[in-house]
């Protein structure tokens, strides 16, 4: 409890920090000015968001190779937390997109297949939601799971093979592409306190599901018990 | 200073939804921790 405690106030300090580097220590923006720096919260978002949905992807694989409920709860739990931080993304680029394009969306290739990524996930939950039997769940939406994952690349690469509305990658985008290094560093910043944001949120997530599943077994033992006694009763009248 | 009230909606939102979902668990926590309690107590009655 006081790791958790101490692991919560530094993550918590951390994104006090990265706030303040965010809006205050990285340099205005020629041309945006003071609404680029929603990009230290968008991009943080979305490199959350990746690492939640690849920790579901690796989760979901070894639920089918060893059927161990731990990788089904670690599955649920980081789809469930990389839905949160693509929602995140989506509503942050959208009050980017408004200021700077003049549009709040558009149909663009990065935009369209972040929404189908989001809309895949949110299927994820609902499918889950619709199955009774743990195990046919857990296998169904791991291999659901698995299909949906294949759109998370194609997002990435989405602004580098089609140049529509969304701006060139700024990193790993090539020999035109770059950053101001202090913009870099704070960047870097907001991305850890993301990461370290979604760690302490899937965290609980996963007791969530741990308690759950406790709940579910002794909820089935009480049942066991039940079907005993009445089998007593009737051996015994008759 | 002009998009300010965008920047201010963009920081106020993307908390707002972590912290509604961290909420939301942990609403969801204390609920099946009284759930597996009132269950435990079920079984040593039986």
């Amino acid at each position: 409890m006081k790791m958790r405690s101490a692991s919560t106030v530094l993550v918590a300090a951390l994104m006090m920090f990265a706030g303040y580097a965010a809006l205050f220590i990285a340099p205005d923006e020629r041309t945006m000015h003071e609404i680029q720096r929603i990009f230290y919260l968008h991009v943080g978002l979305w490199v959350a968001m990746f690492t939640a949905l690849t920790v579901a992807f690796v989760a979901n694989i070894a639920w089918l190779a060893t059927r161990n409920p731990k990788w089904d709860w670690l599955g649920v739990s980081a789809v469930e937390t990389g839905v949160v931080c693509c929602t995140g993304g989506l509503i942050t680029g959208v009050l980017w997109g408004k200021p700077a394009w003049g549009i709040w969306w558009t149909w663009d290739a990065r935009l369209t297949t972040c929404f189908i990524l989001w809309l895949l996930y949110i299927s994820y939950l609902l499918l889950r939601g619709l199955l009774e039997d743990p195990t046919r769940r857990a296998t169904l939406s791991a291999v659901f799971g698995i299909f949906a994952f294949l759109d998370a690349p194609l997002v990435y690469v989405s602004n580098r093979l089609w140049r529509t509305q969304h701006p060139a990658p700024v990193i790993f985008g090539g020999q035109e592409a770059g950053l101001d290094p202090t913009m870099g560093k704070v960047l870097m910043i907001c991305m850890a306190a993301m990461v370290c944001v979604m760690v302490i949120v899937l965290i609980d997530r996963y007791r969530l599901e741990r308690l759950r599943y406790e709940a579910e077994e002794l909820r089935l033992e009480i049942e066991n018990r039940a079907a005993d006694a009445n089998s007593l009763v009737t051996r015994s009248v008759s | 200073m002009k998009n300010f009230h965008f920047l201010f909606a963009a920081w106020i939102v993307a908390w707002a939804v972590f912290l509604g979902f961290q909420i939301s668990v942990s609403s969801r926590i204390s609920r099946l921790r009284d759930e597996i309690d009132r269950l435990k107590q079920q079984l040593q009655n039986h």
